[in-house]
């Protein structure tokens, strides 16, 4: 039996609004510490929103929502965000913002120092461990808009490692990436994983960018969770093809006739 | 031209143009120029409100720019792809308003004018006394939270996620935005006032992938600019509102040619001068 402590989330019947919608209508879901859960789904289907209520961002309606065994409550989730990393999609920077990749990996540590102190030799010492893990050491000093959007991502990790955080959310993290730094972005995340055994969470809704290595796959559809298992169980011809209303021929047949598995 | 007047000026002119400029960073930065230009017209009409109705411009000026960050702050800040339209709205609306009370005015147009285009050489103690807290309240804040603003200048959304106050602090520049536009008035007046703000950060912007550097350069403009400006204006007696503005648009102009970053592209092969 599974006791709480074991237990890093813990939604229960959760009922999410995101802007004017209700993005999750009744969600359920327990994550243990160390979990590498893929979530699937549809456009739409409410896998951003699930993310945002485990950094306490979201807006809770209904439901109880408990993270690192803290009750989540409307008003109180600032104090989470310290501890959950987010990465969210590639955003076109402005290159001529003047911040440099390093400057940037150190935001990652501005929520846990709190308002009126500054970063320390130690906080430098984690931003350049960190830069180092996700292969940016040689370009830290480079202005962040100079990057590509691959690179722009590896230094996002970085941020999140930085914080030093015991959750790792990943929202949609190689969308618009080519394959190669989508493979690598991929492969960081699960070396990531391996080495600090965050509980990880990765949104997609790009089948080809679901990481091998989840120990459990989530599937998600209007704002309910559809059915979770592991990767053979649950990406299946049958299940996708419920999941995005096809025939079960036709889910086969563009399984087939995917030019790369 | 007393002592004592230039004396007021050139010190109006100092914490003008350090106040300003510094404002500027933020409004280049967060791309938010039209909400910088919609506050400046809000207060402009706030502070002939102020002086048709009898009471202290300067009161009406600080309500109605704060009133316009308060309508166009959460288009920003629900990051809003076009908030042009619903600004460009009530920019209109503003000038509008503000040409309505100067002609409901009674008597002489001469104070509403003199708001018009600013009137440095005129500043009294309480308008110096303005600008210093003013000043030093801008300075102050940036200094104490500087982590915090640049992470909420880079990402706001991403500085939220990781824990930061940023929508508090987003205001927070809003608030001190209206208080720069109020506090600068009496000096460079509400049609120019914007220039001041943007020219020297936007000349600055050019120079610069140092954000720390972007603060000071632009601050070292804006007060070149209101220091320079003066000069011509008393040399040759011609309006100092408008030699400072041109003064920061030639600083902004000379910035653009010798500009590092006027190649640049997406991102690099080659490798660029690294920036430290």
């Amino acid at each position: 039996m599974r006791n709480s402590g074991d237990c890093a989330i813990d939604i229960e019947n959760a009922v999410v609004s995101y802007r004017e919608d209700i993005a999750l209508r009744g969600v359920s879901l327990k994550v243990r510490r160390g979990e590498f859960v893929g979530i699937v789904g549809p456009n739409g289907a409410g896998k951003t929103t699930l993310l945002t209520i485990v950094n306490g961002m979201g807006k809770l309606l209904q439901g109880k929502v408990r993270v690192l065994g803290f009750t989540l409550a409307p008003g109180n989730g600032h104090s989470l965000r310290k501890k959950v990393g987010y990465v969210a999609q590639v955003q076109s920077i402005d290159p001529r913002m003047p911040i440099n990749v390093r400057e940037v990996a150190m935001i990652g540590r501005y929520g846990r120092l709190g308002l009126f102190r500054k970063p320390e030799r130690n906080d430098w010492k984690i931003v350049d461990m960190a830069l180092e893990l996700v292969g940016m050491t040689h370009l830290a000093s480079r202005p962040i808009g100079h990057l590509s959007g691959g690179e722009q991502q590896r230094v996002a990790i970085a941020r999140c490692l930085a914080q030093e955080p015991e959750i790792f959310l990943l929202d949609e993290p190689t969308a618009s990436l080519d394959w190669k730094a989508k493979t690598d972005i991929m492969e960081l995340v699960k070396r990531i994983h391996d080495l600090r055994g965050l509980t990880t969470l990765f949104v997609t809704h790009d089948l080809s960018a679901l990481p091998i290595a989840c120990d459990r796959i989530v599937l998600m559809k209007d704002g309910f969770i559809w059915d979770e298992g592991s990767t053979k169980e649950q990406l299946t011809d049958e299940k996708l093809a419920q999941l995005y209303d096809l025939p079960i021929a036709e889910v086969a047949k563009r399984r087939r006739e995917a030019a790369l598995a | 031209m007393t002592y004592q007047f230039m004396q007021n000026a050139l010190l109006s002119a100092f914490l003008g143009g350090i106040t300003c400029s510094i404002i500027g960073v933020f409004v280049v930065l967060m791309h938010m120029p039209f909400i910088g230009v919609c506050m400046s017209h809000a207060a402009f009409a706030g502070a002939l409100l102020g002086l048709w109705l009898g009471f202290n411009p300067m009161i009406g000026a600080f309500a109605f720019s704060l009133g316009a960050a308060a309508i166009v702050g959460p288009l920003a800040d629900r990051g809003e792809l076009n908030p042009e339209t619903s600004i460009g709205v009530i920019f209109s609306l503003m000038l509008g308003l503000a040409f309505l009370f100067m002609g409901l005015m009674p008597g002489p147009k001469s104070a509403a004018l003199e708001l018009l285009w600013g009137s440095i050489l005129t500043n009294t103690r309480e308008d110096i006394i303005v600008l210093g807290v003013v000043a030093v309240l801008v300075v102050g804040i940036v200094i104490l939270f500087y982590k915090e603003i640049q992470a909420t200048i880079f990402q706001r959304d991403m500085a939220r996620a990781v824990g930061i106050p940023a929508t508090v602090m987003l205001y927070s520049i809003l608030f001190l935005t209206g208080a720069t536009i109020t506090a600068s008035f009496s000096s460079i007046g509400g049609l120019l006032i914007f220039s001041l703000i943007l020219n020297p950060a936007a000349a600055a912007y050019q120079l610069t992938y140092s954000m720390k550097r972007m603060f000071l350069l632009s601050a070292i403009f804006g007060v070149l600019s209101s220091w320079v400006g003066l000069l011509f204006s008393y040399l040759f007696d011609i309006p100092s509102g408008a030699t400072i503005v041109v003064t920061s648009s030639l600083i902004f102009m000379l910035a653009v040619i010798f500009s590092p970053k006027r190649k640049v592209k997406r991102w690099q092969n080659k490798p660029l001068l690294e920036a430290k």
